[in-house]
């Protein structure tokens, strides 16, 4: 049975989280060995909530983040996004959740290259439900507006600063009206300074429009203005907090285990 | 996504590369063309073939000797035809509008003062044998019964004959010799132009088959070689045909059922057999250019393998951000078979241009051929439609390559 997510809104914010992650589980099967990215995770994450996930490379946050953006499939449990199962989705509905409810952006923008701004922003649109041309543009457009960036519609990547070009790749994520924002590593090929600025337009966002954001980063600056903080080790949630002093200590307490 | 926006997304991805994208096309003109080119020039040789029909006229008949064939060895047999033969199909048969024996021979020089020449065909025939041939004449008269029934030494040239012994001089009324006979020119004949062959038909020289027969050849024997027959109508050829077939049956006393000692073609059956060879190597040549459209086809899917490879972190976007794998298909699909199609239409345009061209070289470098120039429409069509099915069938495998990508693997491609 295929239940719409629309029908499915109101009854969702009165008694479920945006996102309820039950033992869900990754595990690459390499032939002889098994590699357990993801262990048995249990987590919920609740609409409007602004979450960084932190740990060391190959903890799993990137997979945790994979399977929250429904890029990629659990191997085991249940992923009940908005109060649907996504866990047992086709690629086709997977691609269509993607489309609708979950923006994307990535450490190295992947915008398209030789590709105005404004049609990178199109992107989206084009793969959702059917509408014109000029709308398509207007919406674009005002989403390009609203990051700054309203007078290099018709840039491509190449003629843009990396901090401009992250924000294309935030109107991309932006322009179908997401519920959710992932970030993966978005500040990580940016200076201090730009850093700041996306950093902030994040926050603007998560208090503003109430649009629920996780973020996977390294950078601490990141995660300090994050309102709760998961760290992540092999494969598994050590520290779930909303403070960010104790992710901190938590963090460095792995940091000397490991040296 | 709709078929109209992933076309423009489709083409705005092939200029991005214009120097790859016209390569990969060239394999497809280069087929497209040939192809072009090969039933192009088929049909305008089938054209020819059908001109030089009508002109031998669409209601003839011809009837010779029975070729015999043992163990693979085909030999004309004696002459089975007989004057009285001829004689009796003009006046017994319904369906004959007209019908003239034929004696034919050659290699015969003519003699005039000073020059001579040697014209192609010197044929003895009957008084009606130009309406037979659906001839005229282009001045004076021809031979008539009182000439034929007495033997006269007089006779009919072609323009070539004319040309060689007289050049611009009036030839009629003059004499000419022939193994030392004088024969008085009566009638010059229409110009004809070449054959088929590429043979000169107005190197020709007519005179009555009795004059043939008994003064340049001494012979009492009433044998012919040909009988030429026209029917009332092109309507009417196969009753004609199966009129002749009894009539000379009954003559030759061949009981049904045996194998007849003569031969009766009509012009219809000579087309279709015509029309049949032309078709063939028109099919033949038009296959070989079929195999460079595969070759260019290969081309395709190659390249497209390539970009699909190159593009992989496209893929990854556009995926993330929402594609199906249907939409990846079709994008790369309609790249694919707008490339082809884009090569097919310039294709199509050297083709035409190669066909005249050669048409014209043809008709320039043979004396006397006249090849239609004819570009054939249905060709150029048929060609672009198998272009767009090229660009689908070699386009299909890397487009499917791509729809399958994984996105996380497609987006932390390098």
């Amino acid at each position: 049975m295929r239940v719409r997510l629309e029908s499915l809104t109101y009854f969702s914010e009165c008694i479920m989280a945006l996102i309820e992650l039950k033992d869900v589980s990754k595990t690459y099967d390499l032939g002889e060995v098994k590699v357990h990215a993801l262990l048995p995770t249990t987590l919920n994450i609740d609409k409007g909530e602004y979450v960084a996930l932190l740990g060391p490379s190959g903890s799993g946050k990137s997979t945790l983040m994979n399977t929250l953006g429904c890029l990629d499939r659990p191997t085991t449990g249940s992923y009940l996004l908005d109060g649907v199962e996504v866990a047992t989705m086709s690629r086709n509905a997977r691609a269509k959740i993607r489309n609708q409810h979950l923006g994307f952006v990535f450490q190295n923008f992947n915008l398209l290259a030789r590709t105005s701004a404004l049609e990178n922003v199109e992107l989206p649109l084009m793969y959702g439900a059917a509408i014109s041309g000029r709308s398509r543009h207007a919406k674009a457009r005002k989403v390009l507006e609203m990051v700054g960036l309203g007078d290099r519609l018709d840039h491509h990547p190449g003629q843009l600063s990396g901090g401009q070009q992250q924000r294309v790749a935030i109107a991309r994520s932006l322009v179908n009206s997401p519920s959710i924002l992932m970030g993966d590593e978005p500040t990580g090929n940016l200076d201090s300074k730009t850093s700041r600025e996306i950093i902030e337009m994040f926050k603007k966002l998560n208090e503003e429009q109430q649009i629920t954001i996780i973020l996977v980063t390294h950078d601490l600056n990141v995660a300090r203005h994050a309102r709760r903080i998961l760290v992540l080790r092999d494969g598994a949630i050590v520290t779930d907090t909303t403070s960010f002093d104790e992710a901190f200590k938590s963090l460095n307490s792995l940091e000397s285990e490991s040296d | 996504m709709s078929i109209l926006l992933t076309m423009s997304v489709a083409v705005r991805a092939l200029l991005r590369n214009k120097m790859r994208a016209a390569l990969t096309v060239l394999g497809i003109v280069i087929g497209i063309g040939a192809v072009t080119t090969m039933v192009s020039i088929g049909t305008s040789a089938g054209q020819l073939v059908q001109n030089e029909l009508q002109s031998i006229g669409t209601n003839f008949i011809f009837i010779q000797t029975a070729v015999r064939k043992r163990g693979g060895v085909q030999s004309a047999g004696n002459p089975t035809l007989t004057i009285g033969d001829a004689e009796a199909i003009g006046t017994e048969c319904q369906s004959v509008l007209a019908a003239s024996p034929l004696i034919g021979t050659g290699g015969i020089p003519v003699v005039r003062g000073n020059n001579n020449m040697q014209p192609n065909d010197l044929h003895g025939v009957g008084a009606d044998y130009l309406r037979v041939r659906n001839w005229q004449l282009e001045a004076g008269a021809f031979f008539a019964e009182r000439d034929i029934n007495s033997a006269s030494t007089v006779c009919i040239v072609g323009h070539t004959v004319v040309r060689d012994l007289f050049q611009t001089e009036n030839p009629l009324g003059k004499t000419i010799r022939i193994r030392n006979i004088p024969f008085t020119i009566i009638g010059v004949l229409q110009a004809k132009g070449a054959s088929l062959g590429g043979q000169d038909q107005d190197s020709v020289l007519l005179m009555p088959f009795t004059t043939v027969k008994k003064r340049l050849y001494g012979s009492s024997f009433d044998d012919v070689h040909a009988i030429f027959v026209a029917a009332k109508s092109p309507e009417r050829m196969r009753e004609c045909v199966s009129e002749l077939h009894q009539l000379l049956m009954d003559r030759h006393g061949i009981a049904p059922g045996q194998r007849p000692d003569f031969q009766v073609q009509g012009s219809d059956e000579i087309a279709s057999i015509l029309g049949t060879i032309t078709g063939i190597m028109t099919g033949l040549l038009a296959s070989i250019a079929g195999i460079s459209l595969l070759v260019g086809g290969v081309g395709i899917m190659n390249i497209m393998l390539v970009s699909v490879t190159e593009r992989t972190r496209e893929i990854g976007i556009r995926m993330a951000v929402g594609a199906r794998g249907r939409d990846i298909l079709i994008q790369f699909l309609i790249e694919s078979i707008v490339l082809s199609c884009f090569g097919g239409v310039i294709g199509i345009a050297l083709g035409v241009g190669a066909s005249v061209g050669i048409t014209k070289i043809i008709n320039s470098i043979t004396p006397g051929a006249d090849w239609p120039v004819i570009v054939s429409i249905p060709a150029a069509i048929t060609a672009l439609v198998f272009a767009a099915f090229v660009g689908m069938v070699f386009g299909l495998y890397p487009a499917w390559r791509a729809s399958r990508l994984d996105p996380i693997d497609a987006l932390r491609y390098e």
